[in-house]
This record gives C-alpha cells, sequence and structure tokens, in this order.
C-alpha cells in the first residue's frame, strides 16, 4: 500500500511502486484529465504538480510521491492562479482537441505561479516542453499574458 | 424574417424523435456523464423534432453532431447553424456525438456514409442543420400559437424564448418543449436571409472549452468499463511480417497481466491496468516471420522513384501540347523535389474500446468512419451492422490517421476481442511507438518538373511528373476515386494547377511493391503539390526576372478567388516593403504561395530569418482565406493557425525513415514536433464572401511549405528542393 495524497485527499493505493505516478492517476484513480501521449518526458501531456512544481507524471515512479502533495488539473480551479488561466483559455479559445491542454494548463499555472509577468521568451522556455500537435501555441501565449494581467 | 423557402425534401429522415434516438450513454465505473460539450447533466429529451436536435423542459437544447471532433471546431460549428435557425441561445447549447446510422447521420458528399474528412464537415451540412433548427423553430411557435390562440406569424423567437408582443406572452423553449413534441413536423421550413444572422459569422465561443481546460473532456483513452481489461500488442518489426512462435512465460508472470493472446496483428497482452500490459508485452519473446515482409529502406525508395521519373507516367492531365512548347523553348527551367514519409502523430496515441454482448458489440472510439467500421466490424463478428454500436468521443487529433481506409485498429482490437471470446470488454491502448510504426504515412513522393519559357520570356509549357504511392489503390474507395490508374488524390493540387500555362502535362507514376502502408494526411495530395508546384513557380519568377506575385496575378487571370486572397494577403504583408534587417549574419526573406485545396482557397506570406549556420526560424506568416461564408471567423483563425504549425513541423523536421524495412522513428525525440518557441506569429485575414462554405480543416496546410521554401530562397538564393529542410544546406 502506498499513501498519497491527490488533490488534498489522503488515499492509499495498492501497486507496484516503480508504476509510474500517470497510470495510477489514470487507470487505478479515475482522474482522466491527466493524458498520456509519449511516455518518456518528451510532451508534458501528463504534467502534474508535485509539492508546487511541474512534474511529467509518466516517468514519476509512484512510491516516490508517497506523502507529497500531488495536484492534477481536475484540482487546478481550487488555487486562483488555475481559475485565471482556465478563464484565459476558455476567454480566448485555446483549445482543438484539446488532448494536450491539461498538461499546457498545468505548466502555465506553475510558470504564472513563478513569474507574475512573464516575457515571450519566458513563455516560449518555460512551455516548450508542452507539445501540442494542433499548435494552438500562439493562443496558449496570448492566454498566459492574458491570465498574467488578470491576475495583477 | 425574409426568407428562402427550402421544402423539406428529407422529411423521412427529420423522423420524430424520441429519446430512444439519441444514446446519451454512462461510462458507469467512471461515472462520467454523456460525452457533451457545454456542460451540465444531460436533459430529458421533451421535444426531439429530428435527429439532430433535443430540447429539454430545463432550456437545454442539445445538438447531435454527426461528425466526429477532432480539434477542428465541428462541434461548435454544427451547433452554430441549427441554433441560428432555432434561434437558441448559446449559452444553453450543448452537443453530443450522433451514434453511428448512416441513414439519418450519412456525410451527404459521401452518399451514404457517415464520416468525417476532406474538410466537408461545414459543407455538407450548411443545410441540413440549419433546416433542422428551423424545423424545431417552426414547432415551438406553432405550439405557442395554438396555446396562445394567436397567429403563429405575430410570433417572435429570440434567444430561446417565444413571444407574442401584441399580448405580452412569453415562454421559454424549455416551457414550450412538451407541447412542440405534438406538433405536426412541417413540410417546408424558412431559412433566414444572410442579415439577420445573429450566430453565423460572429464569435460563438467553442463549446469544448470548458470540458477540455478541466480535464473533463471523454477521450477513448479515458474509457473504463467493468471488468474491463487493457490490450498492449508486440507488433513485428517490418511491415508484412508475421508472428512465427511466442514465449509468454516472462509476460504472465507480472502481476496484473490475465492473458496473452495471437493475433493476426501480433501478440496482445491483456492485464488490468495499461502500465501491466506494457510491461508484460515488453517481456514477450517473439519470433517473426519476415519471409513476406517488407525490407526496403526509404534511402532505395526514393533512389527507384528518381529512376521511374525518367521515363513517363499515365497521364492525370494533358493541356495543349507540352512536347511541342519544350521542342520550341529558348529555356528550359527543371527542378525535382522529394518529400518524405510522415507521421500523423496525433497527441492521442490510437485505441480503441470494443465490448461484446449478447446481441452485437459496443464501440467507443474517436470515430472519424463510423459507417466504415460499422461494416469492417460486422463483417468481422458476424453481425448486422445495426448490431455494432458506435460511440463517437472526442479524438486527440486525427489530421486523418483515425480515418482508417481498411478500419485498422479498430479491427485489431476487435481481434484481441474475439481471441479471448468476448469475455471481457477490451480497451486496446497503442503506446506512442506503436502508433510511431504503424505506417499509415503520409506517402513519400518524388516530383520532377520543368517549365519552357520562350523568347519573350513568357511561360509556354509546363511539365509536372509525380511519383509516389497510391492511398486509394486497394482500399474501398478505389472504384470511386481511381480512374484509368490515377488516384485521385495523388495529383490533386498538381493536375488542378490553376496557372494560365497552354501547354502543360501532368503525369504520375504509381509503385504498388513498396509495401509501406500509406493514409491520407492532413490535406492529403496537397501537402506535397502545393510545394512542389508553388515552389516551382518562384524559380520560373526567378528565371524570368518577375515578381513572385505579380507572376502568379498575370497567371490567374480566370481564378478571381486565388487571385482575391493572393492580392489580400500580399497587402497585409507589406509585399514589396522592404523587410526590417537580421542581426549580423543573419539573412531575411519574404516568400508567398497561393493554393486552393477542398474548395478553399488560402495564400500564406512568410517571413523568415536564416542564420549564418543555416538554422531558419520562421517569424512571421500573414494568410488570407476564402473559404465562403465564414460561419465562425475565429475558428478559421484558429485552424489556418493550427495548420500552419502543422505544416512548418513537417518542413522543419517531419520525417519516418525506413532501413531495411524497419522503422527508424518511435517517439518524439526522433520524431520531433514544432514546439511554441518555434511558432511564429500567424495572422490570418478572411475574404468576406456569398457562396456558400466550405472547409478550413485543411486547407491552411498546403500554403506553408512554398512560402517558406520561398522565403529562403529569397533570402539566401539557395532553392530547396528537398523536406524537411536540412540547415547545412542553408549555412553562409
Ligand atoms: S506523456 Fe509524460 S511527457 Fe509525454
Ligand atoms: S489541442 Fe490538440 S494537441 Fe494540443
Amino acid at each position: 500500500m502506498i499513501q498519497l495524497n491527490i488533490n488534498g485527499k489522503p488515499c492509499q493505493v495498492d501497486v507496484a511502486p516503480d508504476t509510474p505516478l500517470l497510470w495510477v492517476l489514470r487507470d487505478t484513480l479515475h482522474l482522466t484529465g491527466t493524458k498520456y501521449a509519449c511516455g518518456v518526458a518528451l510532451c508534458g501531456a501528463c504534467t502534474v504538480h508535485v509539492d508546487g512544481v511541474p512534474t511529467r507524471a509518466c516517468v514519476i515512479p509512484v512510491s516516490s510521491v508517497a506523502g507529497r502533495q500531488v495536484i492534477t488539473i481536475e484540482a487546478v480551479d481550487q488555487q486562483r492562479i488555475g481559475q485565471a488561466v482556465q478563464d484565459a483559455w476558455r476567454k480566448l479559445d485555446v483549445v482543438q482537441c484539446g488532448y494536450c491542454q491539461s498538461g499546457q494548463i498545468m505548466s502555465a499555472v506553475a510558470l504564472l505561479a513563478a513569474n507574475r509577468q512573464p516575457t515571450d521568451a519566458d513563455i516560449d522556455e518555460t512551455m516548450a516542453g508542452n507539445l501540442c500537435r494542433c499548435a494552438t501555441y500562439q493562443r496558449i501565449r496570448a492566454a498566459i499574458h492574458e491570465a498574467a494581467r488578470a491576475l495583477a | 424574417m425574409t426568407g428562402i423557402g427550402i421544402a423539406n425534401l428529407s422529411r423521412r429522415r427529420f423522423l420524430r424523435g424520441s429519446a430512444g434516438l439519441t444514446l446519451g450513454f454512462v461510462l458507469p465505473a467512471a461515472g462520467a456523464a454523456a460525452v457533451r460539450a457545454g456542460g451540465g447533466p444531460p436533459a430529458a429529451a421533451t421535444f426531439a423534432p429530428n435527429a439532430f436536435l433535443r430540447i429539454g423542459t430545463d432550456n437545454t437544447v442539445t445538438v447531435l453532431s454527426k461528425h466526429l471532433e477532432m480539434g477542428q471546431g465541428t462541434y461548435t460549428g454544427l451547433a452554430t447553424l441549427l441554433a441560428e435557425e432555432l434561434d437558441a441561445d448559446w449559452q444553453t447549447v450543448r452537443v453530443e456525438g450522433a451514434p453511428a446510422d448512416a441513414r439519418r447521420y450519412n456525410n451527404l458528399f459521401w452518399g451514404d456514409a457517415q464520416g468525417t474528412g476532406g474538410s466537408t464537415a461545414m459543407a455538407n451540412s450548411w443545410e441540413q442543420m440549419r433546416k433542422a433548427g428551423a424545423t424545431g423553430r417552426a414547432m415551438l411557435v406553432s405550439a405557442a400559437a395554438r396555446e396562445w390562440q394567436v397567429a403563429a406569424a405575430e410570433i417572435v423567437v429570440r434567444e430561446s424564448v417565444v413571444s407574442h408582443p401584441p399580448s405580452r406572452r412569453r415562454a421559454t423553449f424549455g416551457q414550450l418543449a412538451r407541447a412542440a413534441a405534438a406538433e405536426q413536423v412541417p413540410a417546408r421550413v424558412f431559412l433566414k436571409d444572410p442579415s439577420n444572422f445573429r450566430l453565423i459569422g460572429k464569435r460563438a465561443n467553442r463549446l469544448d472549452s470548458v470540458d477540455k481546460t478541466s480535464g473533463k473532456a471523454q477521450f477513448t483513452q479515458d474509457v473504463f468499463l467493468p471488468g474491463m481489461l487493457v490490450a498492449v500488442v508486440a507488433h513485428p518489426p517490418r511491415f508484412g511480417a508475421t508472428v512465427k512462435s511466442f514465449d509468454v512465460a516472462r509476460a504472465r508472470a507480472v502481476k496484473g497481466v490475465v492473458d496473452v493472446v495471437q493475433i493476426p496483428q501480433g501478440v496482445a497482452v491483456l492485464a488490468i491496468d495499461t502500465w501491466s500490459a506494457k510491461k508484460g508485452r515488453d517481456l514477450l519473446t517473439v519470433v517473426w516471420d519476415e519471409s513476406n515482409a517488407c525490407k526496403l529502406g526509404s534511402a532505395e525508395i526514393l533512389a527507384r522513384y528518381r529512376e521511374l521519373a525518367r521515363t513517363p507516367g499515365q497521364v492525370a492531365r494533358r493541356t495543349g501540347d507540352a512536347e511541342a512548347a519544350f521542342a520550341r523553348a529558348a529555356r528550359v527551367v527543371r527542378a525535382s523535389y522529394d518529400v518524405p514519409y510522415l507521421a500523423h502523430a496525433a497527441m492521442e496515441p490510437m485505441n480503441c474500446v470494443i465490448r461484446l454482448s449478447a446481441d452485437g458489440c459496443e464501440v467507443w472510439n474517436g470515430e472519424q468512419m463510423q459507417t466504415g467500421d460499422q461494416h469492417a466490424l460486422a463483417r468481422f463478428f458476424g453481425l448486422r451492422p445495426e448490431q455494432v454500436r458506435i460511440h463517437t468521443l472526442y479524438a486527440g487529433g486525427s489530421f486523418g490517421r483515425r480515418a482508417s481506409k481498411d478500419s485498422d485498429y479498430v479491427l485489431e482490437a476487435a481481434a484481441i476481442v474475439r481471441a479471448i471470446d468476448g469475455r471481457a470488454p477490451v480497451k486496446l491502448v497503442w503506446l506512442r511507438e506503436d502508433d510511431m510504426r504503424a505506417g499509415y504515412y503520409r506517402p513519400l513522393f518524388h516530383h520532377s518538373l520543368a517549365a519552357a519559357i520562350d523568347a519573350d520570356g513568357q511561360l509556354t509549357g509546363w511539365r509536372h511528373r509525380l511519383v509516389g504511392q497510391s492511398i486509394l489503390i486497394g482500399s474501398p474507395f478505389e472504384k470511386a476515386m481511381v480512374r484509368n490508374g490515377i488516384d485521385a488524390v495523388s495529383v490533386e493540387g498538381a493536375a488542378n494547377l490553376p496557372y494560365a500555362v497552354p501547354n502543360l502535362t501532368v503525369d504520375l507514376h504509381t509503385p504498388t511493391d513498396i509495401g509501406v502502408p500509406v493514409l491520407w494526411w492532413r490535406s492529403v495530395g496537397s501537402s506535397h503539390t502545393a510545394l512542389s508546384s508553388e515552389a516551382f513557380l518562384d524559380q520560373v519568377a526567378a528565371a524570368v526576372g518577375k515578381d513572385p506575385v505579380a507572376l502568379r496575378l498575370e497567371l490567374l487571370a480566370g481564378h478571381p478567388r486565388h487571385a482575391g486572397v493572393l492580392k489580400l494577403a500580399a497587402e497585409k504583408a507589406g509585399w514589396g516593403t522592404p523587410l526590417q534587417p537580421g542581426m549580423a549574419g543573419e539573412r531575411r526573406g519574404r516568400g508567398v504561395a497561393v493554393h486552393e485545396s477542398f474548395h478553399s482557397y488560402v495564400a500564406e506570406v512568410a517571413e523568415v530569418t536564416v542564420a549564418r549556420d543555416g538554422g531558419v526560424r520562421v517569424d512571421r506568416i500573414v494568410a488570407a482565406v476564402d473559404c465562403g461564408i465564414a460561419i465562425n471567423p475565429d475558428n478559421i483563425r484558429a485552424q489556418v493557425e493550427g495548420g500552419v504549425g502543422f505544416a512548418l513541423s513537417a518542413v522543419l523536421h517531419g520525417e519516418v525513415t525506413l532501413k531495411e524495412g524497419q522503422v527508424e522513428q518511435d517517439n518524439f525525440g526522433n520524431y520531433p514536433l514544432l514546439r511554441i518557441n518555434e511558432m511564429p506569429l500567424v495572422e490570418v485575414y478572411i475574404v468576406p464572401s456569398a457562396a456558400p462554405p466550405t472547409g478550413i480543416g485543411e486547407p491552411g496546410v498546403p500554403p506553408l511549405a512554398p512560402a517558406v521554401v520561398n522565403a529562403i530562397l529569397a533570402a539566401t538564393g539557395k532553392a530547396l528542393t528537398r523536406l524537411p529542410l536540412r540547415t547545412a544546406e542553408l549555412a553562409a
């Protein structure tokens, strides 16, 4: 049994300790907002926050997050920054297929938590780890600026 | 309301519905709600005047989409059409994927097949969805007129409220839903004059935004059914190889693994979760029979194509006498272009859930070809097509991949279900590596072009020879779309070259012995024909000393829509004005291309910076679009922005290569995709139009590659002839 804290709630899971957090979230806990797309930390679709740090859930063994605070897309609206980012995403209609967008939002929230006034260069640097095959990048940039304005 | 009367010819299709028409479904294990766009719980279908519309007593307007939402905005677009004529309050509109039913939900451009592709969703639904909305509106109005004992003509409908101003009576759609359900379905409905549109042509925000920003949107990957097993498959290392023998001992020992079965596609490991299935799959030992496998390398394939291009192919178009024009020419310009195999690489790898039951089978899929897959599964399981129930979920991208011409991954899931005698529902999960190596690529193509120029510098002859595999030959579409051996989608964009060249020949070689599965990839033939024809035209312009825009306009006399977008893009991009110089050692340039695909016209101007080391940065793309009436201008902009990024990914990085038949790429490390730091600023301008709407999911793609290649030519004097670009070729 591994003790976890997901979205502010404690829970226990009975899985092999080397199972990546991603598959525990998805297949064990049915928190399906966190997505699989590469499995090797190359795309960011699986991004969650572990103690506030954006983390690729596809490569981090579940045993290593025992006792730490994990936040997924499902609870990102419980923080002010998360709400502002979601609102900006909706206002500008960033999404297309949507499959990458949980990860994009988790990365954007972490960016804004660390840097309230990111420049385009800051955004490009931080968000370059999140692939979007629909190439919604221009709107992602604009929505991060929009959220930054709303939070100012 | 002024309007155009349209006889409701398809009255039989407008069956008075019941809730049973429309399968809102609940996934019991996950407790997830019906697939929907607008949020909120599914409403009772009190009023269902036709197959596309339900109105609940809670005022919710539910639109059933016969087309797949894979990012292109179809759910929002179809709902816009219906809500416009219904005069619904946009905030109350939700969308659900329609069930597979070719009788009610066929693509009107595809005869009796339901499916999404070829940028046809809006175009084929333009009248159908508006009529569906107008029918609902008419029945709500007659219900109100009957209840209030007033003349229907005096009734006004606005934002889901029906009112009778003289008597100040009003009722919401929800309040009238029950009464409306008892009304006669009208034989004729009136559609609005475009001047009265309130949603069409305006900004209607995406109906899937909320679910897709909160992790609630349901993709196939997210389906969990009671007792469901996850299958991960060991696929052959080469196309055409089969299983000779396999050893399951180590795989079976993995905790969570339930079964290992052989299927025609390989060996499937079934487990209670994805990770266990993957672990088991990775521990399988499989010996493959490769006696019939494809062992070609992509370099060899290309060499063969170059050889073939020396001889004439089958003629796809002949105008005038190109031979004579070349014989008389003062000068001949020649170039060839090579484009590689490309993977679709949708962010959601292919997957499919199938459950067998006593009376049929149920499928959950980001379903792009409902009718094709329904029939394929019916044949496979020995069922009638209507016994195959398909739930169409959101697709995490497709770009053509989910429109499988032979139901490949769906039949793989079916084979696994059958191998375990249907005793559990199965979710087939392709990992990224499976998806990348599975083939069904955009075909590798070689193009060879020549232009004849006479003594006056006029373009008098054009010869375009293409060599590449056919997508359609051997598929169910062969009959309809292959004529005299010419696959229409191999030469689209080349055989219909719009330029006024008096003598022109386009011919094609279609090798059939290559063995690499190929498929449509966003914009299909135009993904390579626009490059070859538009990049070559700039070489011709350079040879005759003409400005690329001026030369195109000269040759586009009979094509006002091409000329219209070209002029608009050139003007907005400041064509002809000097570019800001780059930093020391940087070379900058502008390039243009114009292309029609799927009856939409797009011109793009690219501004690029080429560094000393040959690195290319695309700074800005100015696009002008004519896709008829702009149903949702913001979505048109979004699709062109996305199309530019998708196409640029191929220009900078995209290439699948084979070595002795083995695909060399497997994940985003060796098949890189465009990242945010490489995304140019994209500006999109829309030509106002009263023409019926045409597609926009694909047409933004084709002009990008030639516009960039032409900009690089302007910046460096170097004419690129193969993609993806190699920076070494561009070093100063
Ligand atoms: S799935 Fe984790 S980074 Fe791609
Ligand atoms: S929205 Fe489709 S991958 Fe990003």
